[in-house]
């Protein structure tokens, strides 16, 4: 008797508190369904009230940009909501500046649909397509480093500007995210997409992409990104890369040299040992038929390289102040770690770019 | 106690016997939530909310139901449990009704659960043996009280970010300090009414 009292109590109690929470939770928790109005009703949506803006769009085929998953942790999903969206989150301020907060740039996944929104979103995202595709080809081209492509199914195709990027859905055990990867395929190859992906330990992304066999199915979405080639003949490109930041740099240069010629281009690239260096072939290769093709990759570490190397060696940086001449038209675009980004910004200032000039992925 | 009128234990449990400044109940949060006022004010109110609401359910369970079922000893568990699922309550209301709030709050809001004032105050009342009026009066009191101390100690940092101090103080050791000589200028209420 004495255990079976408290045993009765506490279930008892337990189950009228949890009863309590679910009836509360029926009535609190419940927003009905909502509108989510899309450039002044060009487009309106009927969703389910209680979910992220984020993911209310992405059931509506909108694929807002986003790499953390709608976790808040990226800040890539910025877009303009002009009412219905409440106040700015504490969990956006990091990743909004004041310029943004102002013209009501919220980031979508942390909006929570509570009533009807109306959005700006620019037209480019509208065109963002999912694309489902299949492995084409698989090639390692250093020791954690692998050229995946792909050939795409449905949309057959892809119109994209060179330096754009992809989002992988990668499986999860909290369901799928999406890995941002940069297209190094040249615009011209319009039916396949090809990617360089770095090996990470315990990456997601990475993990999910080394791990596929040709013919396996994938889902992405695309294309995304800021990068904008200047169409002047006479501006000279510079194109610099760190460690595995060669995607966007292999894709601008080949699509440069297709409808250019004879068009300026430096590629700048860094690598740790002669272990990371890849596509130098190729490269040589094209600097042969294009001869104002530059390329300088240099060794952070030639010490501990497994092969003799008679190239630069440094930082990156350094070789980007070593050969430019100062103040000529140019066009820079940056793909490495953040201190290589902001070394070489500030080379490149030096040499008289403007910041509009200059294009940059960090990660 | 059956005595003690139930203003005077409201301004007993705001002023001398201060829950967070006498018995040092509660500092997790305390000193995680008080760089801003307006956090501050948030917790606070939250708190005091919880605190004043769960201190009556809990009075009515332990003399309606535990007392006569002999179950006294199930007084801890059962405390906890009712805290934990009022807590959950009052988050779906506050991100129903206040969303910058509740962001605001961040992992703070669900952490009130484990905020051992909120616990202490429910014990508190058994110990003392309250009347149910007196239990309400004192959830309400220890509630204010705690809300007082984390908005006076939020506007002093807000202050103290301008102020030099010591390498080795910066940051909780300084709030530390600061709240221990706010507890003596406490004292100071000592004596004007008195709970035990």
């Amino acid at each position: 008797m004495t255990l079976i009292i408290p045993v009765i109590i506490l279930a008892a109690l337990f189950t009228v508190l949890g009863g309590v929470l679910v009836i509360a939770e029926r009535f609190l928790v419940n927003y009905g369904e909502c509108t989510v109005d899309i450039n002044e009703s060009e487009r309106v949506l009927k969703v389910e009230g209680g979910q992220t803006l984020l993911s209310a769009l992405y059931e509506s085929k909108i694929f807002i940009p986003s790499a953390c998953g709608g976790k808040g942790s990226c800040g890539h999903c910025k877009i303009t909501v002009l009412s219905g969206g409440g106040p700015v989150l504490p969990t956006e301020t990091p990743y909004l500046t004041r310029q943004e907060v102002r013209s009501s740039v919220r980031l979508a996944c942390q909006v929570k649909i509570r009533e009807d929104v109306k959005t700006k979103i620019p037209e480019e995202l509208l065109n963002v397509k999912l694309f489902s595709a299949s492995v084409k080809s698989t090639r390692d081209v250093t020791h954690d480093i692998k050229e995946i492509r792909f050939a795409l199914h449905d949309p057959a195709t892809i119109t994209q500007r060179p330096g754009q990027y992809v989002q992988i859905e990668a499986p999860s055990p909290e369901g799928p995210v999406f890995r941002a990867y940069s297209i190094s395929s040249p615009f011209y190859e319009d039916d396949s997409v090809e990617l360089n992906v770095r090996f990470v330990p315990g990456g997601i992304g990475s993990t999910y992409l080394h791990g596929l066999n040709v013919g396996d199915p994938v889902r992405f979405t695309g294309p995304y990104g800021e990068f904008r080639l200047s169409e002047e003949e006479d501006a000279e490109i510079i194109c610099v890369g760190g460690g595995c930041g060669m995607a966007p740099m292999k894709n601008i240069i080949f699509s440069i040299y297709e409808r250019w010629p004879d068009r300026s281009c430096w590629l700048f690239f860094g690598c740790r040992t002669t272990a990371d260096v890849f596509y130098l072939d190729e490269y040589n290769e094209l600097a042969r038929k294009h001869p104002n093709f530059h390329v300088v990759y240099a060794l952070s570490n030639p010490q501990d390289s497994p092969d003799p190397w008679n190239g630069e060696t440094g930082f990156i940086h350094l070789s980007v102040d070593k050969h430019l001449e100062p103040d000529r038209k140019r066009q820079a675009f940056l793909c490495g770690p953040p201190p290589m980004i902001e070394a070489v910004t500030d080379v490149l200032t030096q040499k008289g770019l403007a910041d509009e000039d200059i294009f940059y992925d960090k990660f | 106690m059956t005595n003690t009128h139930v203003m005077i234990i409201v301004v007993a449990a705001i002023f001398t016997n201060n829950i967070l400044l006498s018995n040092f109940l509660g500092m997790c949060s305390f000193l995680a939530c008080s760089k801003q006022l307006d956090t501050a004010v948030g917790l606070g109110s939250a708190v005091t909310f919880v605190m004043t609401a769960t201190t009556i359910l809990n009075y009515a369970i332990y003399h309606w139901l535990l007392v006569p079922l002999k179950s006294e000893h199930l007084a801890f568990i059962v405390f906890i449990a009712v805290i934990a699922a009022f807590v959950q309550f009052v988050e779906m209301f506050v991100e129903r009704f206040s969303p910058k709030l509740y962001h605001a709050l961040g992992i703070f809001l669900p952490l009130i659960t484990v905020n051992c004032a909120i616990l202490g105050a429910s014990l508190f009342m058994v110990n003392r043996s309250y009347t149910f009026i007196q239990s309400a009066g004192f959830g309400l009191g220890a509630g204010l009280g705690w809300a007082l101390a984390i908005v006076l100690i939020a506007g002093l940092r807000q202050k103290m970010v301008y102020s030099n101090v010591p390498r080795p103080f910066a940051g909780v050791a300084i709030t530390m300090v600061v709240t221990g000589i706010m507890a003596m200028a406490f004292m100071g209420f000592a004596g004007m009414v008195s709970i035990q």
